[in-house]
């Protein structure tokens, strides 16, 4: 709530500035964009070139469900010409703070992607690391992007928008956007290939994160919520219980648990499953330039090795 | 019912780790608890255990999530507050409980400082809180050596540790061993300490070491039996915070020492000595 209200605030205080804001916008010649998170920022960056200059408001390693904006984000939404959004619901923060730009054009990259519900009857929320994913149950799923064919709809959906903002680029940001989706078909088929090689019945694993909806529909991976991890400040031995005999119900092969923080208590829990404990996994944002998952196909990449070392080892 | 009260031990394995983990302590600290509160040293512990945190911080922050760096880490921090205010405390004239509070709340500062440098210090108090339900084998060893080790310095430094419970100043009259013995006993409390924090963390393993020895305290006059009960109060205490972990989902640290409190408020009731209730019944006048 106290977010919702400081969101407010901000776009409130936004009204004043965009006169200012807009006479410094002709000195750039490059097509001002901004990019809700890192994930569609790398997106765009590949589409754009450097036809663009490219603000992404939620960076690395950042949230993009509980994130509120500073008057900086404000500022470079009220300059911008085109924002980029995800959609689906991801950005409940963005449209007010789009609204008080006012003349910039709002793409909806995932405009097109056949949604996907959140999936209910697991607890997925209890052990987010803040307290709440910021969606409900029974909303739609919004990390489309963990599908690469919905990666290339978001892709054509920059490009066209793009387009429209400025059409003397046109011609090159479809030829960007033609290379990049080449590329991207390369992913896909590098992810169906890795999938392929894991068993049938290994395809599965425990993990707190609840954003593989769309990837676990697209390449038949099975994504299972551990059930009642409901702190991590100190875990009870019922939570704990429930986890091994979970894993040892469904004979599940490995177990990613990021919100136990306490890597003793996994260890504990691997020791005594069987089950492996997998590496880290990018799902709602890129890491930093340094990270394994700098880059949208760097993530996918990370993701899928990541599966593979876990569940075919 | 029976099953209800073994199910847990039998299917997990980590619930057997725990309660071995537990049981060691119970049998290491729960002895010196005592010690301490019959030397009116009872929040010696409290005192030593934040004296304890910063020796941890430093040693995970050299060596990571390393048993041996963080226990190592916090027996020297322990030795130092403790034999520091000792010092202080002999070679002027402040009283030793002064200068440990001296020590400990600059090392408690100290401590909170470091774990402030390092960025995250959410993660390094996660770390620094260990959990009896990830016990792994070498914390497991440690801890059974550090309860061994313990009972068997107990047992050699026992007559001079009870006369100066009892009469310091005879035993100062007649024997030189009282220093030496004072000593060890300040290292056995460091050192199960220490090895409680890596199971239970470091505030609650000074709770599974005070609790059961102030309970025992109403239901026995002498110090064999007061270990006896303060043991099997320990023990208990343990076994039935597993289980309301187990069972109610509570987390499982403080499951142990609220069952060891509720321990201690039922003794303060019914204790035979000393207890509420029995000072209330009219006695029997003694008769010549």
């Amino acid at each position: 709530m106290i977010r919702r209200i400081l969101a407010g605030l901000v776009v409130a205080l936004m009204a004043c500035l965009p006169a200012a804001a807009r006479a410094q916008d002709a000195a750039g010649d490059k097509l001002k964009v901004v990019a809700s998170f890192s994930i569609l920022g790398d997106l765009v960056r590949e589409v754009g070139g450097d036809r663009i200059a490219l603000t992404t408001l939620v960076g690395a390693n950042g949230d993009a469900h509980v994130y509120s904006p500073t008057p900086a984000d404000a500022r470079a939404v009220a300059q911008s010409k085109v924002v980029v959004v995800n959609g689906l619901g991801l950005e409940g923060w963005m449209p007010r703070l789009a609204g008080a730009g006012g003349t910039a054009l709002t793409v909806v990259a995932s405009k097109g992607v056949k949604p996907l519900k959140m999936e209910d009857g697991h607890d997925h929320h209890g052990g987010d690391r803040d307290g709440g994913h910021g969606h409900a149950h029974d909303e739609t799923d919004p990390h489309a992007w963990q599908s690469v064919a919905n990666a290339k709809i978001y892709v054509a959906n920059i490009r066209d928008g793009l387009a429209k903002a400025d059409p003397a680029g046109a011609a090159v940001y479809a030829a960007n956007a033609g290379a990049y989706l080449a590329r991207l078909d390369a992913l896909e088929a590098e992810v169906r290939a890795a999938i392929a090689a894991i068993p049938r019945d290994r395809r599965k694993i425990i993990t707190t994160h609840d954003a593989f909806g769309y990837f676990g529909r697209a390449y038949g991976m099975t994504f299972i919520s551990p059930e009642g991890v409901s702190t991590e400040v100190e875990a009870s031995a019922r939570d704990v219980g429930r986890i091994i005999a979970q894993i040892r119900r469904e004979r599940i092969p490995a177990v990613f648990l990021e919100n136990i923080s306490d890597p003793r208590l996994i260890r504990q829990i691997a020791r005594e499953t069987g089950a492996k404990i997998g590496g880290t996994l990018y799902s709602d944002a890129l890491s930093d330039a340094k990270g394994p998952a700098s880059t949208y196909i760097e993530m996918m990449r990370n993701n899928i090795r990541q599966f593979a070392v876990a569940l075919t080892g | 019912m029976i099953a209800w009260l073994f199910a847990p031990f039998l299917e997990f394995e980590f619930m057997r780790r725990a309660l071995a983990g537990t049981f060691a302590l119970a049998f290491g600290a729960a002895p010196i608890g005592v010690f301490l509160m019959l030397r009116r040293m009872s929040l010696i512990g409290d005192a030593m255990a934040h004296a304890i945190l910063p020796g941890a911080a430093v040693g995970f922050l050299f060596a990571g999530l390393n048993l041996f760096a963080m226990a190592g880490g916090g027996v020297v921090a322990g030795a130092i507050t403790a034999v520091g205010a000792g010092l202080i405390a002999r070679s002027t004239g402040v009283k030793e409980d002064a200068s440990l509070a001296a020590f400990y709340l600059i090392s408690l500062a100290l401590g909170v400082t470091i774990v402030s440098l390092r960025g995250s210090n959410i993660d390094l108090l996660h770390f620094l809180f260990g959990s009896v339900l990830a016990v792994d084998d070498p914390t497991l060893l440690l801890i059974a050596a550090v309860a061994s080790g313990s009972l068997v310095m107990l047992a050699l430094i026992w007559r001079p540790l009870v006369l100066e419970c009892v009469d310091p100043m005879f035993l100062r009259s007649v024997s030189r061993a009282g220093g030496i013995a004072h000593l060890a006993f300040l290292a056995l409390v460091v050192v199960n300490l220490v090895a409680g924090f890596q199971a239970l963390g470091t505030l609650l393993a000074v709770g599974i070491m005070m609790l059961p020895a102030v309970t025992a305290r109403f239901w026995a006059r002498d110090i064999t039996a007061m270990i006896a009960v303060a043991v099997a109060c320990a023990a208990v205490s343990g076994y039935a915070g597993l289980l309301m972990s187990y069972y109610a989902g509570l987390p499982s640290g403080p499951a142990i020492i609220l069952f060891a409190g509720a321990l201690y408020a039922a003794s303060v009731l019914l204790g035979p000595v000393g207890g509420l209730l029995w000072q209330a019944l009219p006695r029997r006048h003694l008769e010549a």
